[in-house]
């Protein structure tokens, strides 16, 4: 087997002193997708903010390595370059930022890391309409300010497009199922199962097994209490879907 | 940009009383330079520019001598100490001193030519060589001096009138006393004027060096123009520009005057607005104080028809120690009349911005729509925002609201950029930029805005 992408080693994060993850692990390695689940509180989204540099979270204990790489001593931008995209659960409106300049930004800072020469406006078009198709977009999305004025649905749409054109070799999606309806849910997931690659990896945050009814896990975890008390199968999310996160938690040890 | 707090208030609980202001009085050991020179020139012969002014000056002079170089004691400067430039030498400007300018340096001055015609003016008088007129019916352009030499009866009904001696403004006062030239436009009834660029060169040769350009724009029904004026240096002496600039905008007259300060950071700037605009016009003025240690707009439109449409738009951008300052009056005067400003500050380091907006409501003036922003950006704790909105309405079928804001970027939009590779300082200047785009995206003249975006994103990269 390759190396992995991602090692979470002995994971503990607190937000304002409050312990949220309490001794996480968890590895994926290349051609994988991972989903987490666990009820509100568990620490999925801690987990995808640690995981993407947020402030705001201290890791009191524990490591992150990323393609055998220290990932915590990285600033977010840096954890991006190198390939780490966290589709954001609410993704945040920049009035005044216009989506085609910022998307290019983006794009060309990643390539510069690799070693790319970066896009000319006419260049980085013809890649961006390419992009647009797989996500059903139209091309008057370019033009706006990033999310201002977008449904939830556009937002959800519009960072699973950004994960297709910045080609991240891990990807976290964090809650991407939240707020969206059946339809747009279908061509989000279609999108994500379409960036699916032998050489990338996938970390599918949820509360809702319907998801991964569309995005289909190689493990699935539920997270519980800032740890990960099930690892299995599809069939794991089959089951809390049927008992609800209630029968998981009597299992539970509790921490100290 | 969220993260702002806002005041915003409506009718009926708006209407304020009047401040009465209480300009202190300036010891004599003040104005004494100015009055000197003043009489010094006189008896020189140099004022005479043309005789029948002197009496204007003469006045003017007079009520400056009353008021003197304002202080924060006075109402109208609470925010705005002009201490350092009271200790500067008082040396007018009456003759053309090119100082060594020519086209290569006009360029590296970062002024574009946008190809119509164009006066520039070093410390406030025209330099022929470097200007350009193309002709077009019915529009007259030239520098103020030479229309005051020839045919004056036109001039003389206008000069003055807008701005009178007997406003409240000592440095609009000294500016009458002492001006020496300035642009003059005329656009006849119907006619569109080609863009018109009037460049303003200060030399920053010496210390205390003074330039008072004095303009007169006067737009006839139905005429159309886009004017912008640059104010740029050469040298970095501290020296004052004390302009001024009347305006008239006939019934239907559709005017864009868009105005950039961008002076050495040891200059002083002061400049004066004073436009009538008259039943059925569009008059959009775009003030954008991105440069000078100390600069200080004075805007006064009145509005004296109905239906008028003004908008008043302006953009800060200071760092260092600089302080800028919009200080402003709409007076509707008429009904039916529409007034929007809206005015952002960009405020680093120990930069200071100022900005106080009084709109004033006559009686009569009924379905008056005023709007009034201000939004403050602060990008550090040093930085320091002094806002002053001020309604005065004497009418009672008005709408009139106002908002100030002051805050700082937003720490969820600085991350969302970065976790897309986006640096930290890049994603700063994104949204700082946007902050100016917001008002930048209001300068109807495409050529103008583009490359006003393009100043105002290197000056961000450079210094913010």
């Amino acid at each position: 087997m390759s190396e992995p992408i991602l090692e979470i080693r002995n994971l503990h994060a607190s937000v304002e002193e409050r312990p949220i993850l309490r001794g996480l692990h968890l590895v994926l390695y290349p051609g994988e997708v991972h989903a987490i689940m666990g009820p509100n509180g568990s620490g999925k989204s801690t987990l995808a903010a640690v995981l993407a540099g947020r402030e705001g979270y201290d890791v009191t204990a524990g490591e992150v390595l990323y393609r055998g790489e220290d990932l915590l001593e990285l600033a977010p931008e840096e954890r991006a370059r190198a390939g780490v995209f966290l589709a954001f659960q609410y993704p945040i409106e920049i009035p005044g930022v216009n989506s085609a300049y910022f998307l290019r930004a983006a794009v060309n800072e990643i390539r510069k890391h690799r070693g790319q020469p970066e896009l000319d406006a006419v260049e980085f078009l013809t890649l961006v309409k390419e992009k647009l198709k797989v996500l059903d977009i139209p091309e008057s999305f370019l033009k706006r300010p990033v999310n201002e004025g977008f449904s939830g649905g556009e937002k959800k749409r519009n960072e699973i497009f950004q994960m297709a054109l910045l080609e991240p070799a891990l990807a976290i999606l964090d809650e991407t199922d939240s707020g969206l309806d059946i339809d747009a849910l279908r061509v989000v997931a279609g999108g994500v199962n379409k960036l699916k690659r032998p050489d990338n990896a996938q970390l599918v945050i949820t509360h809702y097994q319907r998801l991964l009814d569309h995005i289909v896990p190689d493990h699935v975890h539920v997270l519980a209490e800032g740890r990960i008390v099930r690892s299995g199968g599809r069939e794991l999310a089959l089951e809390l879907e049927e008992k609800g996160y209630d029968w998981i938690h009597d299992g539970v040890p509790q921490p100290a | 940009m969220t993260g702002f707090t806002t005041a915003s208030r409506s009718l009926p609980d708006m209407i304020t009383a009047p401040t009465v202001s209480n300009p202190s009085k300036v010891a004599a050991g003040e104005t004494g330079p100015y009055l000197r020179t003043f009489e010094h020139l006189v008896m020189e012969g140099a004022l005479e520019h043309p005789a029948w002014a002197l009496g204007l000056r003469r006045a003017a002079i007079a009520r400056f001598a009353r008021q003197g170089l304002p202080t924060p004691r006075h109402e109208d400067w609470r925010y705005t100490s002009l201490a350092p430039l009271a200790k500067l030498p008082f040396k007018p400007i009456l003759h053309l001193d090119p100082r060594g300018l020519d086209e290569a340096a006009l360029r590296a001055l970062g002024v574009p030519d946008f190809g119509g015609s164009r006066l520039v003016f070093v410390d406030g008088v025209l330099a022929p060589g470097f200007s350009r007129i193309v002709p077009e019916a019915g529009v007259t352009l030239s520098g103020l001096a030479d229309r005051l030499a020839g045919d004056g009866v036109l001039i003389r009904k206008h000069l003055g009138q807008l701005a009178p001696v007997e406003r409240e403004n000592p440095l609009l006062a000294l500016n009458t006393a002492f001006f020496r030239d300035g642009a003059y436009l005329h656009v006849a009834a119907g006619k569109q004027a080609p863009l018109v660029q009037l460049i303003f060169v200060a030399s920053g040769a010496e210390a205390g060096l003074t330039s008072s350009p004095r303009n007169l724009l006067h737009f006839e029904r139905g005429a159309q123009a886009v004017v912008i004026e640059h104010h740029v240096s050469l040298g970095g002496e501290p020296v004052l520009t004390n302009a001024a600039c009347e305006v008239i905008v006939e019934e239907g007259a559709h005017v864009e005057q868009v105005k950039v300060q961008d002076e050495h950071p040891a200059a002083f700037h002061v400049g004066a607005l004073e436009a009538r605009v008259e039943r059925g016009a569009t008059h959009l003025y775009h003030s954008l104080a991105l440069g000078a240690r100390l600069s200080r707009t004075n805007i006064h439109s009145v509005f004296a028809g109905e239906r008028v449409e003004c908008v008043l738009n302006g953009l800060y951008l200071v760092d260092g120690e600089r302080l800028a300052d919009h200080h402003m009056v709409v007076e509707h005067a008429r009904p039916h009349c529409a007034s929007h400003e809206y005015f952002n500050a960009i405020l680093a380091g120990k930069a200071r911005g100022v900005f106080h907006g009084r709109i004033l409501v006559r009686p009569g003036a009924q379905k008056t729509d005023a709007k009034q922003t201000n939004k403050n950006l602060l990008l550090s704790g040093d930085a320091q925002a002094d806002t002053r909105p001020q309604l005065e309405i004497y009418a009672d079928d008005v709408k009139c609201t106002h908002g100030a804001t002051i805050g700082q970027l937003n720490d969820d939009a600085i991350y969302y950029l970065r976790s897309r590779g986006i640096g930290h300082a890049q994603a700063r200047r994104m949204l700082v930029h946007a902050f100016a785009g917001e008002i930048l995206d209001r300068i109807r003249a495409a050529c103008v805005r583009e490359h006003l975006n393009d100043v105002v994103w290197r000056r961000l990269e450079a210094s913010f």
